[in-house]
């Protein structure tokens, strides 16, 4: 598509996706005690990511890339930003979830935290350097940009509802992804040393001539199959991401383990071309992440800690998609990525609004939650059919695309797991269903915002943050206040609290019914996001027009 | 072979450090990991040429001098890591039982080992301009109680 603005312009203005939110961030650690002012420059930032976003996709609607060597030095020399359809889909989805999740964190309170708004943003950087560096070493730099602050707001709410659970799993979640990293580290250092370079577009095909660059090469494919975690690799994550606050799963869930599956989608299609002598391997450890993934969710017993699981098995569906390695694969996967990324941050959000009021998410301690709260009922009704792939919502069109490639590419054992693992998720959605929105109308809700902690004195699990003010005053006098109103209602009888009236305001649940629909539309409307779709996938196919837009800039 | 042989020590000191219960040593360990992997990505920029790339060089000379692309990769990993190692040592220093990495979720589950061990330590990390510090506790205690009670009913 044609702006009146020259190619070259364009793919300069590539850089603003780092250069404008890092210097937000810097802004508001100036700044931070104006709470407005980080609440607006936080949400225009993200708003003008995703129009730039949207931009982007009609620019490479027609396959075409946008590629630019930072600071004007040679091909080869200079970092190179590239942009093709699959970084544009991506960096759309990741604007809107960023903008959905701050919402969220906006409307349960956390946005109240010191620094949340420069966390989020400098986290935002570090995202969307990785989709648009062209680099391997630059990409592990920007992985350690989105990481550290993602640290910092993992353990935000420590010192309200700290405890064992929660450094240990800020231990954990750091000490996975340092490993990771710096295998990745390392397997930049042996792709430098075997091939010479770590620019895409010098290293492409390089994996599949040489065997000693393969190796190096899926060392970097390990490392960020860990970051995704791919089972046997797996366990971090759903021993991490359920411990800290609703809100910031909620945000974790939607980038993170993404921006390596976008890794993996990309390295192996221009590192390895695509080299089909490997592709058995990915055809069995993705069969078992879905599997194993689904089992574990099955057997959890807290909302968050299903959902978790529930990601690592979704997560092995999508990477099914480049381990057949078929346009229609491709399609499919690059779909489905879209669609769960969407689904799953609706699903966090919907249970999370429960914890943030009820103080917990564990099964059958606030329960009947489609009477008390029927918005966020219908709105988890709706994406956990989603994700089990039911015919309105995206997820059917993801699934039956993937099966159908599955199909195509003969791998029938793939095809016939991911049908039974669809099972496996109804179960586990229903067992969160009748966990938490079904349940006897007579058995009373618990009340953090009253002093009651339903998970049990210093529990971790659950958000227990009903004492953050709900008003957006000045801070100061409403946290006064409600601590007033927190301990006088503790001293009254109990009976009086447990009123049947539904806490989660629209503002709240706002967010994943949003979410909730988007997957609606997407189902409905499928025609669109496939195409698209076809369009990165097809660039990942061939990627010649890549890999010459980036040695060219 | 040298640098292999310091790189393959680091990494065996590293895993070895990294699979104890300490959280001190986990973090000694990933500093090993980094020396480690500092070490593999100087190597990769050739061993045989050992002068520095600085200064003026004749077009003849320039086949002694070192590759400053590792380099410059290695500066900016010994930053990232030198950063990571604060955290993980600050995550070692705090939590209930101190630097111990083994919690249990449930006191019912938890390690028979844990019971000497104090678990009433608070955990705090020291900021917080804006908000009273909030003791869930001790309102669990006063409400929680009787609130668990009504629920068994």
């Amino acid at each position: 598509m044609d702006f009146g603005i020259s190619h070259e312009t364009l793919a300069s203005l590539l850089q603003l996706y780092v250069a404008i939110p890092l210097v937000a961030a810097g802004l508001l650690t100036a700044l931070r005690k104006v709470q407005w002012l980080q609440d607006v420059v936080l949400s225009v930032v993200l708003l003008a990511a995703l129009g730039g976003a949207g931009a982007l996709i009609a620019i490479t609607s027609d396959g075409d890339v946008l590629a630019h060597g930072t600071g004007g030095w040679a091909p080869g020399v200079a970092i190179p930003f590239a942009a093709d359809m699959f970084s544009a889909l991506m960096l759309t989805i990741v604007s809107v979830l960023a903008l959905a999740c701050v919402w969220f964190a906006t409307a349960s309170g956390y946005s109240r935290e010191p620094f949340f708004a420069p966390f989020i943003l400098v986290l935002m950087t570090g995202v969307f350097g990785t989709l648009l560096t062209a680099d391997i070493f630059n990409f592990f730099v920007f992985i350690e940009v989105m990481l550290l602050p993602s640290y910092g707001l993992y353990a935000m709410t420590i010192h309200r509802r700290g405890g064992s659970l929660r450094v240990a799993g800020l231990r954990l979640y750091i000490g996975a992804n340092l490993f990771a990293s710096t295998l990745l580290l390392v397997s930049a250092g042996l792709i430098y040393a075997t091939a010479g370079a770590v620019n895409l577009g010098q290293l492409a095909g390089a994996a599949k001539e040489d065997p000693a660059v393969a190796i190096a090469s899926g060392l970097a494919l390990l490392s960020m199959m860990i970051k995704a975690s791919v089972v046997p690799t797996h366990s971090w994550l759903s021993r991490s991401y359920p411990y800290t606050s609703p809100a910031i799963t909620t945000l974790f869930s939607g980038l993170h383990t993404k921006v390596a599956i976008y890794a993996i989608y990309r390295w192996y299609a221009v590192l390895f071309d695509g080299d089909s002598r490997w592709l058995w391997i990915g055809i069995v450890l993705f069969s078992l992440t879905m599997l194993i993934g689904v089992l574990g969710a099955v057997g959890e017993n807290t909302t968050r800690e299903i959902l978790t699981f529930h990601m690592v098995s979704h997560i092995g569906y999508i990477l099914l998609g480049v381990a057949m390695f078929t346009e229609l694969g491709m399609t499919a996967g690059i779909f489905y990525l879209i669609h769960h990324m969407v689904v799953k941050t609706s699903l966090f959000m919907s249970t999370g609004a429960i914890e943030v009021k009820y103080g917990t998410g564990e099964l059958g301690k606030a329960t009947n939650m489609m009477k008390r709260e029927p918005v966020l009922g219908v709105a988890f009704f709706a994406a956990a059919l989603s994700l089990v792939g039911i015919p309105p919502f995206s997820g059917f069109v993801a699934k039956f695309g993937l099966m159908l490639a599955a199909w195509e590419a003969t791998e029938y054992v793939a095809m016939i797991m991911m049908v039974v693992v669809s099972l496996l998720t109804l179960v586990a959605m229903l067992k969160i269903w009748n966990g938490v929105f079904w349940g006897d109308t007579k058995q009373p809700a618990p009340d953090p915002a009253a002093g009651q902690d339903p998970d049990g004195e210093g529990a971790t699990l659950g958000g227990g943050v009903a004492i953050y003010p709900e008003s957006d005053g000045t801070s100061e006098s409403t946290s006064t206040a409600v601590s007033a109103t927190g301990t006088a209602t503790a001293t009254e009888p109990h009976d009086t609290e447990y009123k049947d009236s539904h806490r989660v305001g629209g503002w709240l649940a706002a967010p994943a019914v949003a979410l909730a629909v988007l997957s609606l539309a997407i189902g409905v409307g499928a025609e669109v996001l496939m195409n698209w779709s076809e369009v990165a996938a097809q660039g990942l196919m061939d990627t010649s027009s890549y890999v010459e837009a980036v040695n060219n800039h | 072979m040298t640098l292999a042989i310091s790189a393959g020590l680091l990494m065996a000191g590293a895993v070895y450090l990294m699979m104890q219960r300490d959280m001190l040593r986990i973090a000694l360990g990933f500093t090993l990991l980094g020396h480690a992997a500092n070490l593999i990505l100087m190597s990769a920029g050739g061993t045989a040429w050992r002068e520095e790339p600085f200064g003026e060089y004749a077009p003849g000379e320039m086949g002694a001098v070192a590759d400053p692309v590792p380099q410059a990769f290695v500066l900016t990993s010994i930053v990232i890591s030198f950063s990571l190692s604060i955290l993980m040592l600050v995550t070692a220093a705090v939590g209930k039982k101190d630097d111990y990495t083994r919690p249990g979720r449930d006191p019912l589950e938890e390690d028979p080992a844990d019971k000497s061990i104090d678990e009433d330590v608070d955990v705090s990390f020291a900021h917080d301009s804006n908000d009273r510090p909030v003791d869930a506790g001790d309102a669990a205690e006063n409400a929680g109680a009787a609130g668990t009670a009504e629920v068994k009913e």
